[in-house]
């Protein structure tokens, strides 16, 4: 209970991040209200609400997360799917981009999970790019376990946190 | 002992305005020694309470059980000058050393000091202590350098009352998270504010001459190194390349960073000069090269790399070359710190039992374990190499913890919202 109370705080914090950064382009500015549906806790807020302008539209939220193992940064078979609808939107649209923001737990020293963070983050560019995506489409990034979405100290929290979220640009 | 922790609790609440942690003492398996620190001879309304500060600060120690003042009402006068000294009476209060002192205030705000400390079992002065401020903002860290020459004469190990801690603390602030980077006394007194954002600040690490820090901030939503002037607040924006920047680790004649960079590919660590920025790669693996430590003879650095499948310490000479495996315990081993003698190397291990602090003689290899897990991390050697400081994950938050190198006396350090990531501060430079 506790922890879904602080889940609602950091997601509600995250959403305010992602919606304050979205201030150069055409992003939806309500984005953040959709975002905190208690009913999808396990997905990311981060993500970029559709555009409209394409004929193939940036995956949703709820498809634009990548989830690992305990240090680890191999590609598990459930990504594939959030792989595939994101190798198929930045193919369809060769002028689109999308920033792959890597994330660990909390476990290990800070230092060591940003660099963990951003080999997660290789990880899914490695693999958009066998897809077909151009490397000058995708931007990696870190935030080692600087940015949890979920602050308990148990594995329910740490799933949750190790991850990279796919965000339009 | 729990007259020991009366005294504890006082000292604290009514120092509890200016301090922003609240340090306790948790464990001590040596016995402490008995010391009475008389009120000194000084005049009312002045900046700060000379003696007491001495006494709390041997008390915090953990090697010392500072007498109440209350239990010196017997005394009467109490002593400020050797004639006074009834060795008998302090004996049957059980006391082994004793402790007076004049201070006279001088034009400006300053003031001097002298102490004296006394053996009373073999009934003699064995130290006069002599420290000056020059305006009142000096008056707490004079008393720290008294304190810290007392301990030094009775414990052998030079003391690190009159230092510097910076840490960075994490608050919720109308619903945002606020990181904050603080310079304070090693007491928790007197804190400054470094910087604060709103995106994560981290790796604090102060200049072999404790005047500048570098650390790693995200504002602007991507990793970048500062090196700041604290006393003045100058700032520059040292590293902002793309990918990782951090884990910064200076030489020790400052002239140089050794950091993380990935903007070639992947994590791997550079020498950077300081003054014009040229740069030199040092490590170029597929692996995650991190987190480096460079030897007190500036000669070895010491680093995190996960080359062999998990993360283990390796050395190497800061010139380049071959790469060392160091440790070879636990699952993985992460973040080693050089003790400032050059002995010791700090780290976190990782084993059934979590994230422990680990201490690993540098000569022979063999490490031991000093903290009880399961999530430390963040070892910063106090300049005497006596004393580790590192993060804990306590019951509300992460806190800061010290342990001893011998593992007798350890400390909490607490703080009403997160604290970690601490940095203890060389010693002031005379």
């Amino acid at each position: 209970m506790l922890n879904n109370k602080w889940f609602a705080c950091a997601t509600l914090a995250l959403a305010a991040v992602a919606t304050g950064c979205s201030s150069t382009g055409d992003k939806n500015a309500n984005g953040s209200a959709e975002a905190v549906k208690p009913t999808t806790p396990s997905q990311g807020s981060a993500a970029a609400a559709p555009s409209g302008k394409t004929s193939v539209t940036t995956p949703a939220s709820t498809q634009s997360i990548v989830y690992f193992d305990f240090d680890s940064s191999d590609l598990k078979p459930e990504s594939k799917d959030v792989v595939a609808a994101w190798a198929k939107y930045l193919t369809a649209n060769p002028t689109a981009k999308a920033q792959l923001q890597g994330n660990t737990d909390e476990r290990g020293t800070r230092e060591y999970n940003l660099a963990l963070g951003e080999r997660r983050s290789a990880a899914v560019s490695s693999a958009l790019q066998s897809a077909g995506v151009a490397a000058s489409q995708l931007e990696l990034t870190s935030n080692g376990e600087e940015k949890p979405v979920a602050l308990g100290h148990d594995e329910a929290s740490w799933s949750q946190n190790r991850r990279v979220e796919i965000v339009g640009q | 002992m729990l007259n020991r922790l009366l005294v504890a609790c006082l000292a604290f609440a009514s120092l509890a305005v200016q301090a922003d942690l609240d340090i306790t003492v948790v464990g001590g398996a040596k016995r402490a020694q008995p010391i009475a620190v008389v009120p000194f001879s000084q005049g009312p309304g002045q900046p700060a309470d000379v003696a007491a500060i001495v006494a709390a600060d041997l008390d915090r120690s953990g090697q010392f059980l500072a007498l109440a003042r209350n239990d010196m009402k017997g005394f009467d006068p109490l002593p400020t000058s050797e004639p006074q000294v009834d060795y008998r009476t302090w004996r049957a209060l059980g006391q082994e050393a004793l402790v007076i002192g004049n201070v006279q205030a001088l034009p400006g705000g300053g003031a001097k000091t002298v102490a004296e400390l006394y053996d009373v079992f073999r009934t003699q002065k064995i130290l006069t202590v002599e420290a000056t401020a020059t305006r009142p903002t000096e008056w707490r860290s004079m008393a720290h350098k008294v304190a810290d020459q007392i301990y030094e004469k009775l414990t052998g190990t030079r003391g690190v009352f009159d230092t510097r801690i910076a840490y960075i603390t994490s608050m919720q602030v109308s619903g945002r998270r606020q990181f904050k980077l603080i310079w304070a006394d090693a007491d928790g007194e007197n804190p400054r504010e470094i910087a604060r954002s709103f995106e994560p600040l981290l790796s604090p690490a102060w200049s072999p001459d404790g005047k500048r820090i570098a650390y790693v901030t995200f504002e602007g939503g991507r990793s970048k190194i500062i090196i700041q002037t604290p006393a003045t607040g100058d700032y520059v924006t040292f590293l902002g390349e793309k990918g990782i920047n951090s884990a910064p680790a200076w030489t020790p004649d400052g002239s140089r960073l050794v950091v993380t960079l990935s903007f070639q590919k992947n994590s791997d660590l550079y020498v950077i000069d300081v003054a014009t920025k040229s740069r030199r790669r040092l490590t170029d693996s597929f692996a995650i090269d991190t987190s480096p430590t460079v030897s007190p003879d500036g000669r070895t650095v010491a680093f995190l790399s996960d080359r062999s499948g998990s993360a283990q310490i390796y050395t190497m000479s800061i010139d380049g070359g071959e790469a060392k495996r160091l440790t070879f315990e636990g699952r993985r081993n992460e973040q080693p710190r050089f003790a400032p003698d050059g002995k010791t190397l700090a780290l976190v291990n990782y084993d059934a039992s979590g994230y422990r602090i680990g201490l690993v003689d540098v000569a022979s290899g063999v490490m031991r374990l000093v903290s009880s897990g399961p999530l430390d991390e963040g070892p910063s050697f106090a300049p005497n190499s006596a004393v580790v400081i590192y993060t804990r994950q306590g019951g509300s938050g992460a806190e800061l913890a010290t342990v001893s190198t011998d593992g007798s006396v350890r400390q909490r350090l607490r703080h009403t919202g997160d604290v970690r990531e601490p940095a203890w501060a060389p010693y002031a430079k005379p």
